[in-house]
């Protein structure tokens, strides 16, 4: 049975419709990467998957029970966490603040302030700093950092290379790596084709909302993928 | 010299119960960014459901307060449940419209059931005791304890919001309420138990209000604008702005009323515009990044 199942899932923004029909499955302890261009619907499918927007009834699954209109902090609840796009951490809570309301939720397993720490110990450093006055990369770990402490299930990333230094985003995924030999099931949604097909055992190419390849990444060739990224 | 300083002591411990009318309004806006124009009459309201618990129900004026506290807790919680949720995300005009109109239901509610007549509650001793400072210098012990209760209260608020877990979720739901639901969070409830809280020292400010002064059904949005007063020379989201804004007003009211008993009222207010003119923002403004 798959962790994650999403069947027909579809978005809509007002009048405009953003997603049209996507098809995802996820296993347990199994890495997926989401890619696409800009606008290709990448975010909008976390966002659905997470419940701040609306899914068509009976559309999401999560360990075979509907999840599609439960309130977000429900979705929570049952396991699923978000790494937002721009982190969005809270600008009047201290780092450690921060990172401890990710276990807000109350579920057992792994991750604990302290083994979040042991991962990025320049946080434990500024843990009373507030979290909106570290650096990029420290902020990115802080919202690593606090949707683990909610033990998910399925940990969704969202962009988290995006504006930050190469040397940062290679300690950002060593992260990764070690959440995902934790067993907890990842899906990273990436502009960086390379190092997001690094880390996934399968991808999916977005595309106007739709899904325009999927596969192993040793399986498909470059072209194939720029093909499905850029529609040409 | 002994007269002044009597009249400063007095404008002080005076501004403890405009820091009580303002620490709940400004815990509404702070967690919420919901200004509730129906403060002021909810505060006489629970000044009346004093009225009612020891006139009525021959309850001591302490078991009394207990009650008050507890029926307006209850009835935030309810309110924001069952009313205020749905201007939640709809903008700044919406809670504003909805408040506007609860107020004038309040008043002619109570206006219905108590009638106009100005009213009052009856506490013995509390309302004529007083502490002898040394000198000639003595102060009222009811307004001293309400001086002690706000600042208990602006303590126990400033505890709550930086060492319980839930002062930290409503510190999130304020910052980022669509964030705080990914930790989990049901911000529904959030918002329903800091309504809660709020009234709970809106029933505080009510309860001090009837013993202290006289009040009426339409009283309420006069000590509105003393609470907005407060909570804006404060500067917003500063519990303890609000209580040296609580003060300002207290002390420029003595000293106006000091110079010409007409002049009370006007000179806070005067003191309200002046603090604006200078500092805009309030004395201790905390701007957040948002």
């Amino acid at each position: 049975m798959s962790l994650l199942s999403v069947r027909g899932l579809t978005a809509f923004y007002g009048d405009s419709q953003a997603l049209f029909g996507i098809d995802m499955e996820i296993a347990a302890g199994e890495t997926v990467a989401i890619i696409g261009s800009n606008g290709a619907g990448k975010s909008t499918f976390l966002r659905s998957i997470c419940g701040l927007l609306a899914p068509p009834a009976d559309s999401i699954h999560l360990n075979g029970r509907p999840i599609a209109g439960l309130p977000a902090n429900q979705i929570a609840r049952a396991g699923i966490a978000l790494v937002p796009e721009g982190r969005r951490l809270f600008p009047s809570l201290s780092v450690e603040e921060n990172i401890g309301l990710g276990g807000y939720g109350g579920r057992s397993g792994p991750w604990t302030l302290k083994r979040v720490y042991d991962m990025f110990p320049d946080l434990y450093i500024r843990r009373s700093h507030a979290a909106t006055k570290l650096s990029g990369g420290q902020q990115q770990m802080v919202a690593i950092g606090r949707a683990l402490m909610a033990n998910p299930d399925l940990l969704l990333c969202d962009e988290i290379s995006l504006g930050l230094a190469p040397r940062v985003v290679k300690d950002i995924y060593r992260s990764i790596d070690s959440i995902i030999g934790e067993g907890t099931s990842v899906v990273v949604v990436e502009q960086d084709i390379a190092q997001a097909l690094r880390v996934a055992d399968r991808f999916y190419c977005f595309q106007e909302g739709r899904v325009s390849l999927g596969g192993r990444p040793g399986e498909v060739s470059m072209a194939t993928i720029s093909g499905a990224y850029f529609g040409v | 010299m002994t007269d002044w300083l009597n009249t400063l002591l007095q404008g002080v411990l005076l501004g403890g119960l405009y820091t009580l009318f303002a620490t709940g309004l400004s815990l509404a806006f702070g967690v919420m960014r919901l200004v509730n124009i129906a403060h002021g009459d909810l505060i006489v309201l629970a000044a009346y459901v004093a009225l009612v618990a020891v006139e009525t129900l021959h309850l001591p004026v302490l078991a009394a307060a207990a009650v008050v506290i507890l029926v307006m807790a209850a009835g935030g919680y309810v309110l924001q449940r069952g009313l205020l949720t749905h201007t939640v995300g709809r903008g700044i005009l919406s809670p504003l419209l909805v408040t506007f109109g609860l107020s004038i239901i309040l008043q002619n509610l109570m206006l219905e059931i108590f009638s106009a007549d100005s009213r009052g509650l009856q506490a013995g001793a509390l309302e004529t005791a007083s502490v002898s400072l040394g000198g000639d210098i003595t102060v009222g012990a009811l307004p001293l304890m309400i001086m002690g209760t706000a600042i208990a209260v602006i303590v126990l608020l400033q505890l709550l919001f930086t060492r319980t877990t839930l002062g930290r979720a409503f510190r999130a739901t304020s910052d980022d309420g669509e964030t705080a639901q990914l930790m989990g969070i049901d911000t529904k409830q959030v918002y329903a138990l800091a309504m809660a809280l709020a009234m709970a020292v809106v029933a505080v400010a009510g309860v001090y209000t009837a013993i202290r002064t006289s009040f009426d059904p339409l009283g309420g949005p006069n000590r509105l604008l003393f609470a907005f007063e407060a909570v804006i020379i404060g500067g917003l989201g500063s519990l303890w702005g609000t209580l040296a804004g609580g003060i300002i007003l207290g002390v420029s009211q003595a000293i106006g009323f000091r110079l010409d008993p007409g002049w009370g009222t006007l000179s806070s207010h005067l003191a309200f515009l002046a603090v604006l003119v200078v500092r805009p923002n309030g004395l201790f403004p905390r701007t957040r990044d948002r």
